[in-house]
């Protein structure tokens, strides 16, 4: 017997050694059920992590807008008819008003990563016969390319436009049958154009991003749109992609200005994340659920089985909490042992995972991170589960009347 | 007198005890009708009885195992019937010894185990004490070689022996024996009753014990009857030599 061990520890695994059959049935269920968990809930946070990376690569969690124009009907006086009907404004493309006070302002805030301002609108690209309707996004590299994993996809030259340099998608330059140090004229519906030099080509692996988006440099874009030292919005980059729709809010409170996060403007896409994680969840529930079950069926058919152990236990001073704290020191030791076997199973799991499933050119389909907290949050689950599972067969123990329990 | 000079005459005290039955049904019966019972320290009595005359019933308030419904219960000298259930439970341990008819050993554990458990489960840790205390009790019972064997790997008879050093771990003011030699052959009987005789006498425990041999209830001090829950013949065997000291 172990001197550190308490009566109730040193009693308790002698149960579980006693039943070695039962014991390792449940802790098996238990690390299979744990297994399942761990492999699930680091699948699918891979993945979700996955596709969050892959959107958020050529769209900022936040984008601020100068607010909708709004069409105001004059009225004379109080007296006057109010108009049935009233059109709506077209909305021009704008600059934030003093837009510079207003990054300021939301380069104050916390948890952000960078704050870029950008002059953005439709164009054309022209080259040679070829013309396609493009979105020029003038920008400002250095802040950027730290908001927009921009340089990442450059698949040639180089990320950061200058004044008369221009950056396209692989799509947009096979349509244009353009190449790096080629030239390519901007124009807009203003009127105004430019002929820039390819210096750097991308692929987002998106083909509607790769065809449309071109990038220049901010000043440039400016003259392009008509909004001489203006920006048509302020990108940010946050810390937390799923914090991003609390920080607009407060970037709309602060600044006045309209601000969208990505929650907000990809509501479908996150509906079907949130239900993902729903399933998942649910998914989880259940294999708890079944864990809990099993160890649960397990101890209550040990209490029957040792009820004549348990009356003599009684008759020989042990209390009822010591009968108890016997029953739930099983339950948490499966639930633990379990876990623990489970944790080792699931990584193997995603070990095989990570060999399984490979895109065409070997590299891994998505990046499985396997978190340490994971498997700590699983055995700490599994052992609360199994102690909560033991608590009804425990109680149960404990109340057994022992003169009843030794006579059978 | 206080309750520890009572505790030095006297082990237990029943005074009108009672105990009924499904109290307040159609099928309420009492089993019991008013039990006076001295036992004195270092007695060495018999209950003897027919089947269902309450020897069981009585074992078992006397045991703390159960509460009588009337009548005081006195454990060297504590009334025990006012008590919850761990202080009830706190003085079993403390002073009362169980012998069944079957062992009940814990076939997860040795014997040597098994005759520490009462200690173990007092005291909450494993300590060189009690494993002394424990080793020799089982000297004491003559299984010293057997003393790292479990339960099921002993015969019948020292399985009763290792049950009667269990009893005595936490050295109880009184042993309650409940046909303790019920499931044994004829010498493994007598051994295990020649064994509870000589600890009576080493150590001056009471013994009350239930038995329906009617050899070994004349080799008592003391013959108890109890029929139809009454005790209808209680007296000293003229057959024993008595030491007469209590």
């Amino acid at each position: 017997m172990n001197r550190l061990a308490p009566f109730e520890w040193i009693t308790a695994i002698r149960f579980m050694q006693e039943g070695k059959a039962q014991t390792l049935l449940i802790i098996t269920g238990v690390a299979l059920g744990v297994g399942v968990i761990v492999f699930m809930s680091a699948l699918v946070a891979g993945m979700q992590a996955n596709i969050i990376r892959r959107t958020l690569n050529y769209m900022a969690p936040i984008v601020v807008i100068p607010p909708d124009q709004v069409a105001r009907p004059q009225r004379a006086d109080e007296k006057a008819a109010v108009a049935a009907l009233v059109q709506p404004r077209s909305q021009q493309l704008r600059s934030i008003d003093q837009w510079q006070k207003a990054r300021a302002q939301i380069e104050r805030l916390p948890d952000l990563i960078a704050v870029t301002p950008v002059a953005s609108g439709p164009g054309f690209a022209l080259r040679g016969d070829a013309s396609k309707a493009v979105t020029i996004i003038g920008i400002e590299p250095e802040t950027y390319l730290r908001v927009i994993g921009l340089a990442e996809k450059i698949v040639a030259g180089r990320p950061n436009p200058g004044t008369s340099d221009i950056i396209i998608g692989i799509e947009l330059a096979k349509d244009l049958g353009a190449n790096l140090g080629d030239k390519v004229r901007l124009s807009t519906a203003s009127g105004a154009a430019e002929t820039l030099n390819v210096v750097g080509i991308f692929d987002f692996g998106s083909k509607g991003a790769n065809e449309r988006n071109v990038y220049i440099a901010l000043r440039a874009a400016q003259n392009l749109l008509n909004l001489a030292g203006g920006v048509s919005s302020i990108e940010i980059k946050v810390q937390d992609p799923f914090a991003a729709e609390v920080i607009a809010q407060t970037i709309q409170a602060e600044t006045g200005l309209e601000a969208d996060s990505w929650i907000k403007t990809n509501a479908q896409f996150f509906s079907a994340i949130a239900a993902q994680t729903l399933s998942n969840t649910l998914i989880r529930f259940f294999v708890g659920l079944t864990a809990a079950l099993g160890i649960a069926s397990v101890l209550v058919v040990s209490v029957v089985q040792k009820s004549k152990e348990i009356g003599i236990l009684r008759a020989m001073g042990t209390s009822r909490m010591q009968v108890l704290r016997l029953f739930l020191v099983q339950g948490g030791v499966m639930g633990l042992s379990g876990s623990l076997l489970g944790s080792l199973l699931g990584w193997g799991f995603l070990m095989l995972w990570r060999g399984v499933a490979r895109n065409a050119d070997g590299t891994p389909m998505f990046i499985i991170v396997i978190e340490p907290m994971l498997f700590v949050l699983a055995a700490a689950g599994a052992t609360l589960v199994g102690i909560l599972a033991a608590a009804v067969p425990a109680r149960r123990a404990a109340r057994l009347d022992p003169a009843v329990a030794i006579r059978g | 007198m206080s309750v520890a000079e009572t505790a030095a005459i006297e082990t237990l005290r029943l005074e009108g005890v009672r105990k009924s039955y499904g109290i307040g049904t159609p099928v309420e019966a009492e089993v019991l009708h008013g039990i006076d019972l001295v036992l004195k320290k270092g007695e060495f009595a018999a209950l003897i009885g027919p089947s269902g005359s309450g020897k069981t019933t009585l074992l078992n308030l006397i045991g703390l195992l159960d509460q009588p419904t009337g009548g005081g219960l006195f454990i060297e000298g504590q009334k025990a019937g006012a008590l919850d259930d761990a202080e009830r439970t706190r003085l079993r341990g403390r002073s009362i010894g169980f012998v069944f008819q079957y062992h009940y050993l814990l076939p997860a554990f040795t014997a040597l185990e098994n005759v520490m458990m009462p200690i173990l489960a007092a005291r909450g840790h494993p300590d060189d004490e009690m494993r002394d205390t424990a080793a020799a009790l089982l000297d004491k019972v003559g299984l010293t070689p057997w003393r790292d064997k479990k339960a099921n790997d002993i015969s019948g008879g020292q399985q009763q022996r290792v049950a009667i050093a269990r009893a005595l771990a936490m050295r109880p003011a009184l042993v309650l024996a409940d046909e303790p030699s019920g499931n044994l052959d004829t010498q493994s009987a007598d051994s295990v009753f020649d064994l509870m005789r000589s600890v009576n006498e080493a150590s001056r425990t009471t013994f009350l014990i239930v038995t329906h041999d009617p050899r070994l209830a004349q080799r008592c001090d003391r013959i108890i009857e109890l029929v139809d829950g009454n005790i209808v013949s209680d007296k000293l065997n003229p057959n024993v030599i008595r030491r007469g000291e209590y």
